[in-house]
């Protein structure tokens, strides 16, 4: 059995899988469910000024049976009354002084705002804030969340207040609505924080309905862009995430990541990336805190099986492969090879290669009269589609063959510069 | 068992073996994966409830869909110490599948299947699942190396037990490792459970009958508890003419025939009746088929309506060309000149008023007797007891089913307890391998509360 145990920038937690500031963190009663199921640490439902919300907030978007492949929401934050929070913090806390109790918080870029909120949530006795700089909607019309998580002195600036009065570490959460993220996680950085966490939703729109044509969700026959998260952005998260974990300004700054994580397997891949811990909304939304029981055994097995002892073995170690598309082999070559006991013909990967990349894959009939696709390696350019098409395991390998010396594209053009 | 998924249907007459390789194949790991992936992750799934082992279905199946098979394979067996037999030999229709929410909606998810794909990993990939708990310094005996006995020695062990087995068999396993045919139920598998168990430190006494081999005083009198597993009996005498005849068998004699090498060749293209229209017919039906025989046809009394076979038991052994006879009953067996079984004469018979059971008692039709030619006669109506060894332990039972406290498992002999078949009846539990399973479990949990209770009650001395 590995050692789970974190300590992130100073916050401990028995395990790195925290449910992310969200419903499923809304009160104590659900924290503390979701700390008997065995999630290490949680960060509350974002505190502020009380908001009001609307009914119809969520829409899921299913995609070929798969009920939500993504999740969109318009929900605000906390509508609850902030003594009632701080109460059944204490409360939290108090019942299980091991987990970790992240208090989100977000108020308008005033430093008094900020002073005011982090002394009285510091006093009931949390392990670290998570400055929420991400809400995509509603809080950013009033000048809050995305609105000032998108301009770097704002977000300098907040975290700096937040630091001038906080006693326990602080944690900037990043909004992916920006072009260049580690552009905000700089200014995160100079303001002082602790760690950055990332992604909060992106902004979305989840569907029209054909019939009414009303937008989904809808208000009363309205809509609103809403934020988008589950495990259709768990790309964009985990670039995000390794974008910021190989940025050489950054100090190798804790990340908490999160954006889709659903099983072991995703936190595995956050965690080679660069976070230290992960955080969780959308698949405990649409299972329950249960699934948390497979996170920690499959992380646990995983580590066993690899033969590693505890995360430090894990975290960032694959953050040194990740580069910029200028230091990526030339020279490199891997073609499509096509296992034909395997296959079961049924021609994806033939249509895919003919109709939209080089048109190598041969549709032949074999001596004893099968049908048989064969690839022309000299052709092949190697791009990985007809392998992604492929339904059958084990039916496409993409072997990679010996092609001259590495060259890079800035070494290509170093040597060009040379011999100029 | 899926029968649209039935491979292998063709029967070899030059290659008996292949007629014994298990008829559903294993799911590829694609269909692994897309069955894992539609399974809803039911909260308070009725799955569970249906298992009566309690498997945590939607969690292991999760875990499959993961990629995590070892904790996959884990849950399984820590709830079911013969989950790897059991994914291939429950009744699922009956139980679990039968339960599954989807089974309106569209297909009800293949967990009997997933089960099978999460533990063959484990067999494939060599994973000792458990360790034995700390020593408490208590020993228990167990009579029987069946799934009750096997269950309650794996539960008995993780929980600090010295536990012996005392099994009368070359190997253990019980009717896993001998009854329950090789077609669905490959003997390794059952061995492997075995395995798993022994590797906890529980030592297995083979080729040891309690009662021959060692007394039931002696283990009585040296075991801190005694747990009573040994199953069920042979097949009850039909009490007619003739039974002593040679080519009259015992299904469940027959059946493990065909669970060790070398299959017998004698039955190729014979004549073969089974008297019953149970469970144990169709494996001794079907079984006879696999030999090779040329005709196969079942016998029952009642009609089609009241055979207890499961409905997919019976849709099989149609499939493999067994004939039933309804409303037949047995008269009298005609052996030939050196003692053989020729013939089996038979009345048929017409339903008449509901006997105790409910069931209508079928009675004879006047004249209306037939003979059917034979080459031999398998009688599959049932099994009786161990009522000698029983009473060798001294324990209250009804017709040799033993009497429990259904709370704390004890016989009549508060220091003996009874899991498995040998309790079957009398409304407790059905003879499954999943039930006795259970039993044992719950009866090792059982001892280790008595036992523990009394070490705490002779440490405050
Ligand atoms: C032909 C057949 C097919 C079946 N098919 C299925 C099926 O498909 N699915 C299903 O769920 N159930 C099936 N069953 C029922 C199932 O096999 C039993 O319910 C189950 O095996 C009971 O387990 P047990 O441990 O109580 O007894 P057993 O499996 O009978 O084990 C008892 C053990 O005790 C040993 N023993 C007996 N006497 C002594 C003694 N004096 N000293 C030492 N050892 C002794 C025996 O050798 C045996 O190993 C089938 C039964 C039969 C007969
Ligand atoms: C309904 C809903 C409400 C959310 N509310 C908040 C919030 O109040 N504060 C916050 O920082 N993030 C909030 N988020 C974003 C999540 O914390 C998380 O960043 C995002 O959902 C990505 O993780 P996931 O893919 O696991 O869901 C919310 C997400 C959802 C779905
Ligand atoms: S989950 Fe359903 S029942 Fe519960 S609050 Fe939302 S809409 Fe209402």
């Amino acid at each position: 059995m590995a050692d789970l145990r974190v300590n992130f920038a100073g916050i401990k937690a028995p395990n790195p899988f925290w449910l992310a500031s969200a419903p499923p963190t809304n009160s104590g009663y659900q924290v503390q469910r979701a700390f008997e199921a065995g999630w290490g640490g949680a960060v509350w439902k974002t505190l502020g000024d009380p908001i009001l919300n609307v009914s119809s907030r969520f829409a899921g978007t299913h995609f070929g049976g798969q009920r939500v492949a993504g999740f969109n929401n318009i929900e605000l934050i906390t509508d609850r009354p902030l003594e009632v929070n701080l109460k059944e913090i204490y409360e939290t806390k108090k019942r299980f002084p091991n987990h970790a109790v992240i208090a989100s918080l977000m108020v308008e870029p005033n430093q008094e705002a900020w002073h005011e909120i982090v002394k009285r949530v510091q006093d009931v006795g949390v392990d670290g804030f998570e400055l929420n700089f991400g809400c995509p909607h509603g809080m950013a019309e009033r000048g809050m969340g995305a609105a000032s998580g998108q301009v770097p002195e704002l977000v300098e600036k907040q975290t700096y207040w937040a630091k001038e009065v906080a006693e326990v570490p602080v944690i900037v959460k990043l909004t992916p609505n920006i072009t260049d993220i580690t552009a905000t996680a700089y200014a995160a950085v100079q303001g002082g924080a602790d760690a950055i966490s990332m992604i909060n939703t992106i902004n979305s729109l989840a569907g029209v309905d054909l019939d009414s044509w009303n937008t989904i969700p809808n208000v009363a026959g309205k809509g609103a862009h809403g934020g988008y998260c589950g495990p259709a952005v768990k790309p964009i998260a985990l670039n995000m995430v390794a974008e910021c974990a190989r940025h050489p300004e950054l100090n190798h700054i804790p990340i908490s990541g999160m954006g889709g994580v659903s099983d072991w397997k995703d936190a595995v891949e956050f965690m080679l990336m660069g976070a230290g811990s992960v955080q969780v909304c959308t698949a405990a939304m649409h299972h329950g805190f249960s699934i948390v029981e497979d996170m920690i055994d499959g992380l646990n097995n995983y580590l066993d099986d690899k033969g590693i002892a505890n995360l430090d073995g894990l975290i960032g170690k694959s953050v040194p492969k990740y580069s910029d598309w200028g230091n990526l082999d030339l020279n490199y070559k891997v073609v499509a090879r096509i296992n034909n006991d395997t296959c079961i013909n049924c021609n994806k990967c033939h249509i895919a290669c003919e109709d939209t990349s080089h048109q190598c894959i041969d549709m032949l009939t074999s001596a004893d009269g099968k049908p048989e696709l064969r690839v022309r390696e000299e052709d092949c350019v190697g791009c990985n589609l007809c392998s992604i098409v492929c339904p059958v395991d084990g039916a496409i390998d993409m072997v990679e063959i010996p092609n001259g010396e590495p060259m890079t594209w800035n070494e290509r053009q170093n040597a060009i510069k040379l011999t100029v | 068992m899926h029968l649209n998924r039935v491979k292998n249907k063709k029967i070899s007459l030059d290659d008996l073996r292949a007629n014994f390789i298990e008829i559903e194949p294993a799911l590829t790991q694609k269909e692994a994966m897309d069955e894992a992936n539609r399974c809803l992750y039911c909260y308070d799934a009725p799955c569970i409830k249906a298992c009566p082992t309690d498997i945590n279905i939607p969690s292991f199946i999760k875990k499959i869909a993961s990629g995590n098979l070892k904790g996959s394979a884990k849950v399984i067996m820590e709830a079911n110490p013969v989950g790897a037999s059991c994914a291939r030999v429950c009744p699922t229709e009956e139980l679990c599948e039968g339960a599954c929410v989807l089974n309106d909606a569209s297909l009800p998810i293949m967990i009997g299947n997933l089960q099978r794909h999460a533990t063959n990993w484990a067999i494939h990939n060599n994973q000792q699942l458990f360790k034995a708990g700390e020593a408490v310094g208590k020993t228990v005996a167990i009579i029987g190396g069946g799934p009750a006995g096997l269950s309650a020695a794996r539960e008995l062990a993780r929980l600090g037990y010295e536990v012996t087995i005392f099994e009368a068999k070359e190997k253990a396993g019980g009717l896993d490792t001998y009854g329950i045919v090789s077609f669905r139920l490959p003997q390794e598998v059952s061995l492997w459970e075995v395995e798993q168990i022994e590797k906890l430190g529980v030592k297995i006494l083979t080729n040891t009958k309690v009662g021959r081999d060692i007394q039931a005083e002696e283990i009585i009198d040296n075991y801190d508890a005694v747990i009573l597993a040994v199953g069920m009996s042979k097949v009850p005498m039909l009490g007619i003419e003739g039974e002593d005849a040679e080519g009259v068998l015992d299904a469940i004699d027959f059946v493990e025939t065909t669970k060790t090498p070398p299959l017998d060749p004698q039955y190729i293209g014979k004549k073969i009746v089974i008297i019953g229209a149970g469970n144990t017919a169709i494996d001794a039906a079907t079984c006879s088929v696999r030999l090779g025989a040329g005709d196969v046809k079942m016998v029952y009394r009642r009609t089609e309506a009241e055979m207890t076979a499961y409905e997919f038991e019976y849709e099989f052994a149609k499939q493999d060309g067994v004939e039933f006879r309804w409303l037949t009953q047995p008269t009298k067996i005609v052996k030939d000149e050196s003692g053989k079984v020729k013939a089996l004469e038979c009345v048929r018979m017409e339903l008449g008023e509901p006997d105790d059971s409910g069931r209508r008692r079928p009675v004879p039709v006047q004249g209306s007797e037939f003979s059917i030619e034979v080459d031999a006669v398998i009688k599959a109506i049932g099994q009786t007891r161990y009522v000698s060894l029983i009473e060798e332990f001294g324990l209250d039972h009804n017709r040799g089913i033993v009497k429990i406290n259904t709370e704390t498992h004890q016989t009549s002999n508060p220091k003996v307890y009874a899991a498995g078949d040998v309790i079957f009846g009398d409304g407790q539990g059905d003879a499954m391998v999943v039930t006795a399973a259970q039993q044992g479990k719950l009866t090792a949990h059982a001892i280790h509360k008595t036992l523990m209770v009394d070490t705490v009650a002779v440490e405050n001395v």
